[in-house]
């Protein structure tokens, strides 16, 4: 996490020699920077985007047609009829609206989820990097132990223990689990240990501020950066959960929208079901266009969270 | 994780099933008939006491029938619970009873999985009931299917006797004749081929019900199933009479190499480009939803024959309610099972296009004279009727089918992708089943 960027030998202009340390070790503001196009790089960039942007291409251009139409065309162009917005209204209201309580729920354990596991990784991150306690090494292994562990793996054993306890097809059986995220509370302590500088600390504290002060007031501006960046992680992985309601929810008026899109789908699959193919299609654009307005809006202080700690003042 | 903690349910299951079935030794066959311990006015009265119902079911048109159920029964609150599609459920439905936990007081059962549950005494017997009586109130494979050890497991709910739908606009296209045996399906695949190379007979890429049904169509009786003990065969005549008419159309590619239920096979559905479709009675609810621009195409022919001049015929899905044992509200349960498959909910079921497991709605003037528009006015429930009084009897499922059937392409699946031929691939099937069900504690015989 300390290592010295600087050290990349490509990155040190020839002028760079008589500069002063503190700048050598910023790209940004070296002069005279040579032009480091590769054509290599940009084609398999491009190719990587491509790659990306061609399941969203085709999820967009699908929900723009009917069930027949997904037939009858070729499938990464527009069929002829535009019936996109007569699929997000069937969408809304096929089922009673099931969709809607689908998105509520989602909505639901993204906020408790999400947010809960955001809150207690920023507790946790902070008051490992900021306080020194026995045990710490032990949290400390425990906690990196606990980022290998796939949740997936720990689903069934979650399932068996709240199916005693009498949680299974309520909305805490996701909720809870979704409140612990090793990964969340490991970033937040590196990120707090080099954000915040134990000099603010010892002056808070000489002026009298509480430490419960000090944290809110002093340290949480901080750590916004960090902070913003473990929520969307987290709320990425709660909204895309499937695993865990799977084998947790059986009654669909708690399916988050995963859960949701899957059963339209299975439909299909069903006698006497109905296919409804484009509803589905037209659900999963629903679906993620709230993350993508999330990594929209937030995408300053993502990057901002990535490159933290990866540079020392 | 799933599948781990479903063997799990399975092996406790089975140790049950096994420990019973030595204490009922020759109750296999021609086994008594359990008595009526629980009067029809006991169920009647549980009906007007009410109660809180659930219900694990994935079936579209029972919504309706507990509505009318619930106006019926003003004091009984059923709770209807999409758990999952088949397998999903069954995983599920076997979680909740290994755990002991959120068993639901009634669940939809497909006939092949029934015997699974059954077996291990997961579900109740309905004789109790008087279920028993009701031997002419279902057509006979459906009956056939929820009896097990001299009880009854479950009430038939729908049933799927096979038919062959065709796309008529194919056939007339290119002057083809519909079918009537399966060496002239053979002949027909061929034709069809020549004519447009685009074009298959039908599609398969491997499916257990499928294969099952065949055999069944064909007279064979791969699984003889005897208290605890299981006999699994892949060679009798019936299994060969269907393996090799159907290596030569795997070989001569004849079969569309798509899915049942893809949406590829939907498009091909639509677009002529798999032309018949040999499946379940069920089906046209289906088609009208799923293949809406194949409205007037289509049409519905007796099942191709493996005898000239033959009339046999199999089931092919269909599922059927039945009660978890671990309930404790088996009389309010048993009083919706037979509202929604004896009585009133049966009407509200076909009128949602479901097709019955019950003799007098299928021979009922009105249900045979109905004509379809999607078949282009053809009165095509008199073909399934006919269909449903010549299902092949004998025919029996495995108690441990759903595993079965999960295993089914990495065995047989190989002979549709490669090299393997379909005998061989049914006799790996068998051997995998047999291993299954031996480390299940039933005793295995080939």
């Amino acid at each position: 996490m300390s290592a010295p960027t600087a050290t990349r030998p490509g990155t040190i202009p020839p002028a760079g020699r008589t500069a002063s340390p503190v700048r050598l070790r910023s790209s940004r503001t070296a002069p005279k920077r040579r032009s480091r196009r590769s054509i290599g790089l940009t084609l398999a960039m491009g190719l990587v985007l491509l790659y990306s942007l061609a399941p969203l291409f085709w999820l967009l251009v699908n929900s723009t047609k009917t069930q027949e139409g997904l037939f009858s065309s070729f499938g990464l162009w527009f069929d002829d009829d535009f019936a996109l917005w007569d699929n997000i209204a069937r969408t809304a209201t096929y089922d009673d609206g099931i969709f809607l309580r689908w998105l509520a729920n989602t909505l639901l354990y993204v906020v408790l989820g999400a947010g809960g596991a955001t809150f207690l990784a920023v507790l946790g991150g902070y008051a490992l990097a900021k306080f020194d306690f026995p045990g710490k090494k032990g949290v400390f292994a425990v906690v990196i132990g606990a980022v290998a562990v796939p949740g997936t793996a720990l689903a069934v054993p979650t399932f068996l223990m709240f199916s005693q306890m009498g949680l299974t097809n309520t909305p805490w059986a996701v909720i809870i689990p979704s409140l612990i995220s090793p990964f969340g509370l490991y970033l937040m302590w590196t990120f707090a240990s080099e954000a915040i500088p134990t000099e603010i600390l010892e002056s808070a504290r000489i002026d009298g501020a509480s430490e419960a002060r000090t944290f809110f007031q002093v340290c949480l501006p901080l750590l916004t950066p960090g902070i913003v960046t473990v929520l969307l992680f987290t709320m990425v992985a709660t909204w895309n959960n499937y695993f865990l309601p799977l084998i947790m929810l059986k009654n669909p008026d708690w399916y988050p929208l995963t859960l949701g899109l899957n059963a339209w789908n299975a439909q299909a699959a069903t006698a006497g079901g109905e296919a409804i193919f484009n509803l589905v299609i037209t659900g999963s654009l629903l679906t993620i266009l709230p993350l993508i307005a999330a990594f929209l809006l937030l995408q300053r202080y993502w990057q901002s969270g990535l490159s933290a700690g990866s540079v020392k003042e | 994780m799933n599948k781990t903690l479903t063997r799990r349910g399975l092996l406790q299951g089975s140790a049950v099933a096994a420990a019973l079935a030595l204490s009922l030794t020759g109750c296999g066959g021609g086994a008594p008939t359990a008595q009526q311990t629980v009067s029809s006015s006991a169920v009647e009265e549980a009906l007007q006491k009410g109660g809180k119902l659930t219900v694990w079911a994935w079936e579209p048109t029972l919504k309706k029938v507990v509505e009318g159920f619930e106006a019926k029964y003003p004091n009984v609150d059923v709770e209807l619970v999409n758990a999952g599609t088949g397998n999903d459920q069954y995983t599920a439905l076997q979680n909740a009873i290994s755990a002991g936990s959120g068993v639901p007081d009634v669940a939809q059962i497909e006939y092949y999985a029934l015997p699974q549950f059954s077996l291990a005494k997961s579900v109740t017997d309905l004789s109790q009931f008087g279920a028993s009586e009701l031997k002419d109130t279902f057509t006979p494979g459906p009956w056939a299917s929820v009896q097990a050890a001299g009880g009854v497991y479950g009430l038939p709910m729908d049933s799927g006797p096979m038919a062959l739908f065709y796309n008529k606009e194919v056939f007339d296209k290119h002057g083809i004749a519909v079918p009537k045996t399966w060496d002239e399906f053979l002949e027909a695949g061929r034709a069809l081929k020549k004519a447009d190379p685009n074009a298959y007979i039908a599609n398969d890429t491997g499916d257990a019900g499928f294969t099952t049904s065949m055999i069944w169509q064909a007279g064979g009786k791969p699984y003889k199933v005897e208290g605890s003990n299981v006999t699994v065969n892949f060679s009798d005549e019936g299994s060969s009479k269907f393996t090799e008419t159907w290596q030569k159309l795997i070989d001569e590619k004849l079969l569309a190499p798509v899915g049942s239920w893809s949406d590829e096979w939907y498009k091909g559905l639509g677009s002529g480009t798999i032309a018949t479709l040999p499946i379940g009675a069920w089906m046209p609810g289906n088609l009208s939803s799923g293949v809406a621009e194949g409205e007037g195409k289509w049409r519905a022919a007796p099942l191709p024959q493996w005898e000239e001049g033959g009339k046999s015929s199999s089931e092919n899905g269909g599922s059927s309610l039945a009660i978890p044992a671990a309930g404790s509200q088996a009389a309010l349960a048993y009083g919706f099972l037979e509202y929604s498959n004896v009585d009133d909910g049966v009407k509200t079921r076909i009128d949602g296009g479901s097709f019955p497991a019950t003799a007098k709605e299928i021979s009922s003037p009105e249900f045979l004279n109905a004509e379809f528009k999607y078949f282009g006015g053809q009165q095509a429930n008199k073909v399934f009727a006919e269909s449903a009084q010549n299902v092949v009897q004998g025919w029996s499922y495995l108690p441990f089918q759903v595993y079965a059937n999960s295993i089914f392409n990495d065995t047989v699946g190989q002979a549709y992708v490669s090299d393997t031929k379909l005998t061989d691939g049914l006799a790996s099937w068998q051997k995998a089943t047999v291993k299954y069900g031996s480390e299940q504690g039933f005793t295995l015989k080939e």
